[in-house]
């Protein structure tokens, strides 16, 4: 069976400076991966990189046997890869029902079937459901992160990408999240998770990378990762 | 006395609203590609001159002309962004500065190479009676231009606020990033922006020569900066800002030169920027900078 997302031999310059060397990894149907590492290992740049905000120099990105290098972002949208930004970017100044429907902006579906899948999201946000007129920039941060989650989930994606989902949260906030990404897995949709808080991504992942200075240096199963030694002294504090 | 201030009133209620529309096609333009088109004012002039065409060259109708004059207007304004703006879209702000500057004299100078710099006299297509109240006398060309402003403004905002087109270009200014991230083509908006400004400075182009019944290559300058000077009034990236910006502009103008100096009401428009900028550096309805998270 083919790959979902493969990636092999990226690299990525900012200017000068080499900041993905290299990497390869790879994303099957139905799982959930993710990428650990500390500040400035370059995870924001890998993801930014598959979803086309950011180019890479050379290598590869595949996702359902699509080359995705020269694709526009808008269009890796609808070919079903949606993802949440670091630091959620929410449309501050928009509703949050502006924003819901934004997230359905390139979805070919009858308004019954939109209408619906916005009852779905606000199904699995209620929270979201009381604030619906509000703008999204009054939001606490928790909503912000779920409203960026809905956001993304109405694209109806094959692959959700969540870049820092925990930043900021309190850890019962950052447990609920959670919850919420083992949910949507159930659901059907792949997630690739990049997390500074990596005893919690590990411990809803399939699999792991972790990313040390643009480079994979450990990957594998995510509960042998969590028994790794270099991996607890490093990232579990433990 | 009354009489004569309420006329004044109305002449920059008149001046104001066209200053207002081409306010617009700043404000929007900044608020979504973050620069500041100074061809702007030129497409006033293009608006103009395309108008001539229709009618005294071509011998079209006044509605056919009009409709002419939109289409060309906003080619125009979407060819330019195409051509000048869009290879630097990441380039530093006085870059793109210098190259709206460029392509102003640019277009002025493909003017002037076309229609030479004698001005050209032309009759206003507006040919509707005045109407009286009482002692107070509003003319034809007011009255329209009073309804298409207005009109105009009210299709713009209910297009911005409840349309799906309207709330991605809202997405964009706000964050092009995340904004692509939901599928939004980006290029795409910024084209419209251009060509809904670039239509309503057409507009503006057809009220303003109405009024001034004369032809030149450089016509388009002097309101197109009033115009800016408006969008910055009101608050730069704010629609609301630009139509207040250029009807308090227009107004404060009128009245000075009426009551003060004709000579001098330009330099009290400016002034009048200068002080708000001191008082509130936004604008009058312009938002504080957005904290970052």
């Amino acid at each position: 069976m083919p790959h979902m997302l493969k990636i092999k031999n990226l690299n990525v310059y900012y200017g000068h400076i080499h900041a993905i060397k290299g990497i390869s990894l790879r994303v099957e149907e139905g799982e959930i991966v993710s990428l650990i590492g500390a500040n400035g290992a370059g995870k924001t740049t890998t993801m930014q990189t598959i979803s086309g905000l950011l180019r890479a120099k050379s290598g590869s990105i595949d996702f359902m046997g699509r080359n995705l290098m020269k694709t526009e972002p808008h269009k890796i949208v609808e070919l079903g890869i949606a993802q949440v930004l670091e630091g959620r970017r929410v449309f501050a100044n928009l509703t949050v029902k502006e924003n819901i429907q934004m997230g359905s902006y390139t979805v070919k579906d009858s308004l019954e079937g939109l209408r619906q899948a916005r009852k779905d999201i606000y199904d699995k946000f209620p929270r979201l459901r009381e604030r619906k007129e509000q703008l999204a920039g009054t939001l606490s941060g928790g909503e912000q992160q779920m409203l960026a989650m809905g956001r993304a989930l109405m694209t109806r994606p094959r692959l959700l990408i969540l870049d820092e989902p925990s930043m900021g949260l309190s850890p019962l906030l950052v447990k609920e999240i959670f919850e919420i990404i083992k949910e949507v897995n159930k659901s059907g949709v792949t997630v690739l998770l990049v997390e500074q808080n990596a005893k919690m991504a590990l411990s809803v992942s399939d699999r792991a990378y972790v990313l040390e200075t643009g480079k994979i240096s450990i990957e594998g199963k995510a509960e042998e990762l969590m028994k790794n030694e270099s991996i607890k002294k490093a990232y579990l504090g433990a | 006395m009354l009489i004569s201030i309420l006329e004044q009133l109305i002449n920059g209620l008149r001046t104001g609203s066209i200053y207002a529309l081409i306010a617009l096609g700043y404000t929007m333009v900044y608020g979504i590609a973050k620069m500041i088109n100074f061809a702007h004012g030129d497409i006033i002039m293009v608006g103009a001159y395309t108008l001539y065409i229709g009618i005294a060259l071509l011998n079209l109708s006044i509605p056919i002309s009009i409709l002419l004059t939109v289409i060309v207007c906003s080619v125009v304004g979407v060819a330019v962004e195409k051509i000048a703006y869009k290879p630097l879209r990441n380039a530093p702000p006085l870059a793109v500065l210098i190259t709206a500057i460029g392509v102003s004299y640019f277009l002025q100078s493909v003017s002037l190479l076309i229609f030479k710099a004698t001005p050209i006299p032309f009759n206003s297509v507006i040919n509707l009676q005045s109407v009286k109240f009482g002692s107070l006398n509003i003319s034809g060309i007011t009255i329209v231009t009073l309804i298409v402003t207005t009109i105009s403004m009210i299709i713009l905002t209910l297009f911005i606020n409840k349309t799906k087109a309207g709330t991605a270009m809202r997405a964009v200014s706000e964050d092009k990033g995340a904004a692509q991230l939901v599928g939004i083509n980006v290029n795409k908006t910024i084209s419209m922006t251009f060509a809904i400004g670039s239509a309503l400075a057409a507009l503006a182009g057809i009220l303003y020569i109405c009024q001034y019944q004369t032809l030149k290559p450089t016509m388009g300058a002097l309101p197109g900066i009033k115009a800016f000077v408006a969008a910055v009034l009101g608050g730069i990236g704010s629609i609301p800002g630009a139509m207040l910006g250029g009807i308090v502009l227009g107004i404060i103008e009128s009245l000075s030169k009426a009551y003060i100096s004709t000579e001098l009401s330009d330099a009290i428009v400016f002034g009048v920027l200068v002080v708000v900028l001191l008082v509130k550096p936004s604008g009058i309805l312009g938002k504080k900078q957005n904290e970052k998270v």
